[in-house]
């Protein structure tokens, strides 16, 4: 279910750290706790996020969810594709529809984050 | 282990929990929120049917020879014109004027009216009714003898209809009939809260699941779906159906919230109606409207609205319209300011985002 190279917070997002670059999404747990994904809110490329902040939202039918930046960096893409199909998120969330890459400014900050074992276990499935 | 102990439960809990419902609090209820998908429910009852329990709502009955005059004096429609087995949609005010609650009012004969009151409101309800009873009318919450359970959509009459002798067709909107569901004792109601037509079913609580069970299974050759609460609100906020503590609450006037059609002035004397005529003669303030975003984003309840520039009103429930496709909702906006096709912006996570105020309801069922 969860992707051993990817790195969870307990806000489940996920991070797959490759060099100084990061990709981060939402996990399969948070999509199917938030039900139908509606809209997504996502930084502009440029803006810099900080480890543990907002950097952007999903939105379900009924409640809007702040996604927090799993590492700090500058933001280098967003997956625009979102945009007009939110729902990805709920089909792939570990793939396809990723939010953003990110350069991480503060790589270290990796290792504050769960593992997949330890992710899948703190979510209990 | 059940996580929720603390939580008010309706008959149907571990049936919704064996069904893989998600539940959530519901004003100090145990309830789904939604089965599969709201927006997959949402659609079925759009396109089919749906079913929901609504157990949580509160049930109070009024009895006696002078059950009338007290039904009169306490809600603002005109009870007495109510014919036996007619439903009409009314409120309970208090003195100032403002809504202590939204209510159906079935007359069952005419010693005994049967009010259909929200699940968070019913104890507050049923002391404000006993408060006023200066007549011997016999006022009684009767919410535990009753499991209700709402069959929605074009195909509810359909699915019904296969399990009960009485004539569903002959059965009006807003009236209802006693008679019996799949064996089970039941009045049988053709309201609803979705703007689709459907029935709202009242049953013993014991024999709640059978019911259940029974309307899943006549459905299923219309694809029927279990739906939760999170497809009802979707559904109600496209009929432009009021939600008590979002468009309507204890500070704000019927006329505010487009319910003037459900206060009956010239009836004669009932609590709030001073106020109320008071209210009018100054002029009402402030106005319900709807609008549609047209800028990207969702508007929530609680979200402010700005009208040239300037913080004007609030969002009382706001949300995808799953039949439209589009973001709606609506809002309170001084009543100068509440025509149609006016440009807004609601403040988005303090971005303000334009919106349009549009003709409610949203939608409309063809007839």
């Amino acid at each position: 279910m969860y992707p051993e190279n990817y790195r969870y917070t307990k806000e489940h997002e996920w991070v797959l750290v490759e060099g100084d670059r990061g990709t981060i999404g939402i996990t399969f747990h948070a999509q199917k706790e938030l039900g139908d994904i509606v809209y997504v809110d996502l930084p502009k490329v440029g803006t810099v996020v900080e480890q543990g902040k907002a950097l952007g939202s999903v939105e379900s039918v009924k409640a809007v969810s702040d996604i927090y930046a799993p590492v700090s960096g500058e933001i280098l893409e967003v997956n625009t594709a979102l945009a007009d199909a939110p729902e990805k998120l709920n089909e792939d969330p570990h793939g396809e529809a990723w939010l953003v890459k990110i350069r991480l400014s503060h790589p270290d900050e990796v290792k504050d984050l769960l593992s997949a074992a330890d992710y899948q276990s703190y979510v209990g499935s | 282990m059940n996580p929720s102990a603390a939580l008010k439960q309706t008959p149907l809990n571990s049936v919704h929990r064996r069904m893989g419902a998600k539940m959530v609090d519901f004003g100090g209820w145990d309830m789904p929120v939604q089965y599969t998908s709201i927006l997959e429910e949402h659609h079925a009852v759009r396109t089919s049917v749906g079913l929901f329990d609504v157990s949580h709502m509160g049930e109070i009955e009024i009895r006696g020879p002078e059950a009338l005059s007290l039904v009169e004096y306490v809600s603002t429609n005109a009870a007495a014109k109510l014919r036996e087995g007619q439903i009409q949609y009314s409120a309970l005010l208090y003195d100032h004027g403002a809504i202590v609650d939204d209510i159906l009012v079935h007359k069952v004969s005419p010693l005994e009216f049967f009010i259909c009151v929200n699940a968070a409101n019913q104890d507050k309800d049923f002391e404000h009714i006993r408060s006023l009873n200066r007549w011997k009318a016999e006022v009684e919450l009767v919410s535990n003898r009753y499991a209700q359970l709402a069959l929605q959509g074009p195909k509810a009459i359909n699915t019904l209809q296969k399990l009960t002798p009485a004539d569903l067709n002959s059965l009006r909107y807003y009236w209802f009939v006693d008679g019996e569901v799949a064996g089970i004792p039941a009045r049988i109601a053709r309201t609803g809260y979705t703007g689709e037509d459907g029935f709202e079913l009242y049953v013993p609580p014991d024999r709640a699941e059978s019911l259940w069970n029974a309307l899943l299974d006549a459905g299923s050759e219309f694809g029927i779906k279990p739906c939760g609460l999170g497809a009802r609100n979707t559904l109600r906020l496209e009929a432009k159906m009021a939600l008590y503590g979002h468009e309507i609450h204890a500070s704000t006037y019927p006329f505010e919230a487009g319910l003037g059609w459900i206060v009956k002035m010239e009836k004669g004397d009932f609590v709030g109606r001073a106020a109320l005529q008071k209210a009018l003669e100054q002029g009402i303030k402030r106005q319900l409207v709807g609008f549609e975003m047209r800028g990207r984003g969702i508007a929530r309840d609680g979200y402010e609205v700005y009208v040239d520039g300037r913080p004007a009103g609030w969002v009382t429930s706001g949300g995808p319209s799953p039949t439209l496709g589009k973001n709606i909702g609506l809002c309170y906006l001084p009543t100068a300011l509440s025509t149609i096709g006016r440009t807004i912006h609601i403040m988005i996570r303090n971005q303000p985002v334009e919106a349009v105020t549009v003709p409610t309801p949203f939608y409309k069922r063809a007839k």
